[in-house]
């Protein structure tokens, strides 16, 4: 059952061949028997879960299933969900029960999927590794010793490691894409402004969005459409039709245009990683499309920007964090002073506190001006990078990562860490949608394909990664680790 | 642009982040460092480039004047820390 | 040495929309604690803001009343620092790109005169909690109704003199802002509410003194005041070789001068960065367009057609146009009486009077406007004289009958007007005062005049106050004189 797809879950429930509860209670066992070792949930909802799956039994029965209905999934704990307690991965939010359900959890609620917990995240979102959680590192159910990358680690391994057969991610500078690729999944992170971030907790508010994560391009397909849509509470959430992300799935791809960014194929790419991703263009040659190189020119300007714009509103963003109305407050605090220093001190941990005192400074008078207007300037260019490829080509494709998942603990400086979403990033300031897709292996570290395309063209880019998909089986590997020998 | 202990403490001041003193040696290190690789955009020359807020050229819908919302105190103040009366309570603040 | 005062307001007016800028949640004022507070108000992690349009209506029209540039895009930033009645840890406000751009407002000073005062602009943003300092275990309590309420904040240019024009300037602002209905303008429920800053410089100076701001002046009145304490105090200091430090100080309405909020901590750095939860407002053409065309009369307008077509007084027609609801009133009494004189004179006279005496508003008066013209309506037909229409008045303000006839024909006030019944009310009156009549005609000329007045008085209290005073009065010197 665990090793099913979303879709292949769907047909079989329609068959009767088990029930969503016979699932949610398959996976539930499992993520209790293999989940101390991987950590992938903070909070598992073993009973809101069943009660869910055999309220998605009884519509079966009464013949009203839609695409999702009964479906497991789990969501990244940034999420708010009613009655569930929701930490973004930080001890500031360790008692805290939400009083509401984010949008987009009411949408998979509504489509009658179940959830079966809160997954694992680097705090507030803030990590390439998953190691920034309160709640301890994630490993890689591929490798135990291998981080599952982050901020989306949870998410990632949990799909990977069958525990769940899809998860929601959230992508502020490649946390979906990146933990996809080194957990060999898929993940999708869509254009901004696609999904509504009303309960979503906030990272930095210009660049976050949610998307799907799961084995197949069809199955991030079927999330899409029932994640996707304006609302009402998001100004920043457009007002535009969601169509069904799965019909176009099967056009073939004769014609393709795919335009390969010099700068990503540079210096600092695993030689392994640049492999694997030539022998997937290569499927892409075969399947019709053509490919030519093309240059965004602003690539290494991105890492720069995005640590001035991102720091900068989180730091804003986290303000409310200050032991008055939710969250961790400090014990006897003398002065108001004494409340907001020392309760922030204790709730926040390293990385958080880091990104927040970035982000203050370069805000400060005297400083705005060289770093936060100048760095929305370059975003302006990296943006217009984009615009300029996709006139010339209608995908852009390259990795996800430099390299496969490091080791737990190989990444100490901050610095360096950064340096790691290279790729990731720029998609987030310019605004556009982009995919990792699992294109083979570095040793036992799974490699992602990134396929990123212009705004709203994300049934394009599950249209190109689902047929990649139909041509290789990279996405069907499963982990030694997701077998069990009991 | 070189960062100094006194910009940290002033940052952490104006964040209400409480840091000792070894701490704030440790993200002068870090914050310097981070700052560094973010002075790589001064090379480049955006004379004349107009800054971007939103990845998308999308403008502000306006919501309807309707009262939406009911009364969720109970509801909302069963995770606040410290409450009275309805009220939250903090230290004494005197003005 | 002669100083001059400078004098630039910022006036917060909380904008009359039903819910909150950023949320749906109730702005009524006096819920109990929190219960008007949403998960947005709140700060809660994951929430967001949507603009309300009639808050965004309500600036325009603000904007077009002080005949300001209204720009097309404006934008939203957030004012970063912490306060516990700040729930999310930043204000959205609007910094650089404001919703109303320059404009004017014009004030009229005690004599009559006008005067323009620049406003440099108004931006819209959302209202903090309130602070409750009683005594919660040593701890303060934190309601946030408030918070989130939509305000227009009116930036002056410092174009003020003197605290009568400051006055003058915020009692504009008032009749501006509740004209438009776009605010119940309550200063005491702090619907609206003012920061003053004030510099002196000696006259003929060009360049500004250093300004203090002063907070938490909540009412015509305190402005006057604490500009005066203010000024003195800056004078003094300037006189005694001393210097004016650019500060925030508190006026104390109690003590009645103004003090240094003192602070330990260092200038506030607010950190102003455009709002990434809030997109550009683009207004277009069409919808301010529309907004110019359903403006209301403002005040300035009726003041000057009151002036103009009703013939009052400058003084009148700007008391009469201060406030919509005052002017509703006295046109309303003015077109069924058909006299606009003499509704000025009731509505500023016995009107304000008994209201005033009571602690009323207009809006609450006892007497209706329909009521008052219609009593004026008799005096200036003559069915009754002056002295009974303020019995009927008060009759009427004690809900002893709904109409002015009703109870002029209840208490018999109607007047009388004929000759024969007041000469048979005066030959008795004479009759019955042997003594001052003989004083009467003992009297030198010039000193009858005066006498007469008892004469008078005893014939109106015979006819119960009808008999019509003039008739009384020629009637009487006829027959007294007969006697001289």
């Amino acid at each position: 059952m665990h090793d099913k797809t979303l879709a292949e879950l769907a047909r079989s429930l329609d068959a009767g061949e088990f029930s969503s509860h016979e699932l949610t209670q398959h996976l539930l066992g499992r993520i209790d028997r293999l989940d101390g070792e991987l950590n992938s949930f903070i909070t598992v909802t073993f009973d809101q879960a069943l009660a869910t799956a055999d309220a998605a039994d009884k519509t079966r029965a009464a013949g009203k299933a839609g695409p999702l209905t009964g479906l497991p999934l789990a969501l990244k704990d940034i999420f708010c969900t009613r009655d569930v307690r929701t930490t973004a991965g930080s001890r500031m939010l360790d008692n805290f029960v939400s009083p509401y359900d984010a949008t987009v959890v009411e949408k998979l609620a509504t489509a009658g999927t179940v959830s079966l917990g809160k997954t694992n995240m680097d705090e507030f979102a803030m990590g390439s590794s998953n190691e920034n959680s309160h709640y301890g590192p994630v490993k890689n159910p591929w490798d135990l010793a291998a981080v599952p990358g982050g901020s989306s680690g949870g998410s990632a391994a949990a799909v990977a490691a069958g525990l769940v057969p899809a998860a929601i991610g959230t992508d502020t500078g490649g946390s979906i894409r990146q933990p996809a690729a080194f957990c060999g999944i898929t993940g999708l992170k869509p254009t901004y402004g696609r999904v509504s971030r009303y309960g979503m907790i906030a990272y930095a508010s210009s660049l976050d969005q949610a998307g799907p994560m799961a084995r197949t391009a069809e199955d991030c397909a079927l999330l899409l459409s029932a994640m996707a849509g304006h609302d009402l509470r998001d100004s920043t959430c457009v007002a535009r039709g969601v169509p069904d992300y799965t019909e176009e799935l099967d056009t073939p791809l004769a014609g393709l245009k795919i335009g390969l960014p010099r700068e990503y194929f540079g210096d600092g790419l695993d030689p392994q990683v640049e492999t694997a991703v030539r022998d997937a263009i290569k499927v892409f040659e075969s399947l019709g499309a053509s490919v030519r190189e093309v240059s965004l020119p602003h690539t290494h300007y991105a890492i720069p920007a995005y640590y001035v714009i991102a720091p900068a509103e989180a730091s804003s963003n986290l303000s409310r964090f200050d032991g008055v109305r939710f969250g961790h407050r400090c014990d006897a605090p003398v002065d108001l002073i004494d409340l907001y220093k020392r309760s922030r001190a204790e709730g926040f941990g390293d990385e958080v506190k880091r990104r927040i005192l970035i982000g203050t400074h370069t805000l400060s008078e005297g400083f705005f001006d060289a770093y936060y207007k100048k760095a929305q300037q370059v975003r302006r260019l990296i943006r217009q990078d984009f615009l300029d490829a996709f006139e010339e080509v209608d995908v852009l494709m390259g990795p996800a990562s430099p390299t496969p998942a490091f080791d737990l603990g190989a990444n100490k400086d901050p610095v360096s860490m950064y340096l790691q979403d290279i790729y990731t990033i720029a998609v987030n300031l310019a605004g556009i949608p982009g995919m990792s897709v699992p294109a083979g292996f570095a040793g036992r570290r799974p490699v992602g394909l990134q396929i990123l395309g212009s705004h709203f063209t994300e049934a394009r880019l599950l249209n190109v990664a689902h047929q990649f998909q139909q041509a290789t089986d990279w996405h069907r590997q499963r982990p030694a680790f997701a077998e069990e020998n009991a | 642009m070189a960062l100094e202990h006194a910009d940290v403490q002033r940052a952490a001041h104006l964040a209400r982040l409480g840091l000792n003193d070894e701490d704030a040696t440790r993200y002068v290190d870090d914050l310097g460092r981070i700052l560094e690789m973010v002075d790589m955009l001064q090379a480049l020359d955006t004379e004349g480039v107009a800054p971007l807020a939103h990845p998308l050229d999308v403008t502000q819908r306006l919501r309807a004047d309707e009262v939406t919302e009911g009364d969720q105190r109970e509801r909302f103040q069963r995770c606040a820390p410290a409450v009275e009366n309805g009220l939250y309570l903090v230290p004494r603040v005197v003005e | 040495m002669q100083w001059e005062t400078v004098i630039g307001l910022e006036v917060h007016v909380q904008l009359a929309t039903r819910s909150k800028i950023f949320s749906g949640a109730s702005t009524a004022f006096g819920a109990e604690p929190n219960t008007q507070a949403c998960a947005v108000d709140l700060g809660l992690p994951g929430v967001l803001p949507v603009l309300n349009e009639a808050a965004v209506a309500m600036a325009v029209k603000f904007g077009l009343a002080i005949h300001a540039e209204i720009p097309e895009v404006s934008v939203f930033d957030r004012k970063n620092y912490f306060y516990p009645d700040l729930p999310k840890g930043y204000q959205t406000s609007q910094m650089y790109q404001p919703i109303v751009g320059a404009g004017v407002v014009e004030i009229t000073l005690e004599d009559g005169t006008t005067k323009p005062i620049r406003v440099h602009h108004a931006h819209l943003e959302e209202d903090a909690g309130k602070s409750l300092h009683e005594d919660y275990h040593g701890m303060t309590g934190v309601d946030l109704n408030r918070a989130g309420t939509p305000l227009l904040e009116i930036v002056s240019e410092p174009d003020m003199r003197s605290a009568k024009e400051a006055a003058a300037y915020l009692k504009a602002i008032h009749s501006i802002v509740t004209y438009l209905g776009i605010s119940d303008g309550n200063m005491a429920e702090g619907s609206m509410r003012c920061d003053v800053n004030v510099s002196v410089r000696p006259k003929g100076q060009k360049a500004f003194g250093t300004r203090a701001e002063i907070k938490n002046v909540n009412s015509f009145r305190f402005v006057e005041r604490a500009i005066a304490y203010e000024v003195e105090r800056q004078i003094e200091l300037l006189e005694d070789d001393g210097v004016v430090i650019q500060e925030t100080r508190l006026f104390d309405p109690d003590r009645d001068e103004t003090r240094s909020m003192r602070t330990k901590e260092e200038a506030n750095d607010y950190r102003y960065f455009p709002c990434p939860d809030l997109l550009p407002v683009v207004l277009d053409q069409a919808y301010i367009d529309h907004l110019r065309d359903n403006l209301p009369e403002l005040p300035a307008d009726k003041r000057a057609r009151f002036e103009s077509e009703l013939g009052l007084s400058a003084y009148d027609a700007s008391v009469l146009s201060a406030t919509r609801e005052m002017a509703d009133y006295f046109e309303e009494v003015k077109d069924v009486c058909g006299d606009a004189k003499q509704a000025a004179n009731w509505v500023q006279g016995e009107l304000a009077g008994a209201l005033n005496r009571e602690g009323l508003a207009i809006v609450d008066s006892p007497v209706s406007a329909r009521q008052l013209g219609e009593l004026i309506a008799r005096v200036i037909d003559d069915t009754i004289n002056g002295k009974a229409a303020k019995q009927v008045f008060q009759a009427l303000w004690n809900g002893q009958g709904a109409k002015a006839d009703d109870i002029i024909d209840a208490q018999g006030l109607k007047q009388v007007t004929d000759t024969g019944a007041i000469e048979a009310m005066i030959d008795q009156v004479i009759a019955d005062s042997p003594a001052q009549v003989a004083q009467y005609r003992d009297a030198e000329p010039e000193k009858r005049g005066k006498m007469i007045g008892y004469f008078v008085g005893q014939v109106m209290k015979a006819s119960r106050g009808t008999a019509n005073p003039q008739q009384v009065n020629q009637l009487l010197k006829q027959k007294l004189d007969a006697f001289c």
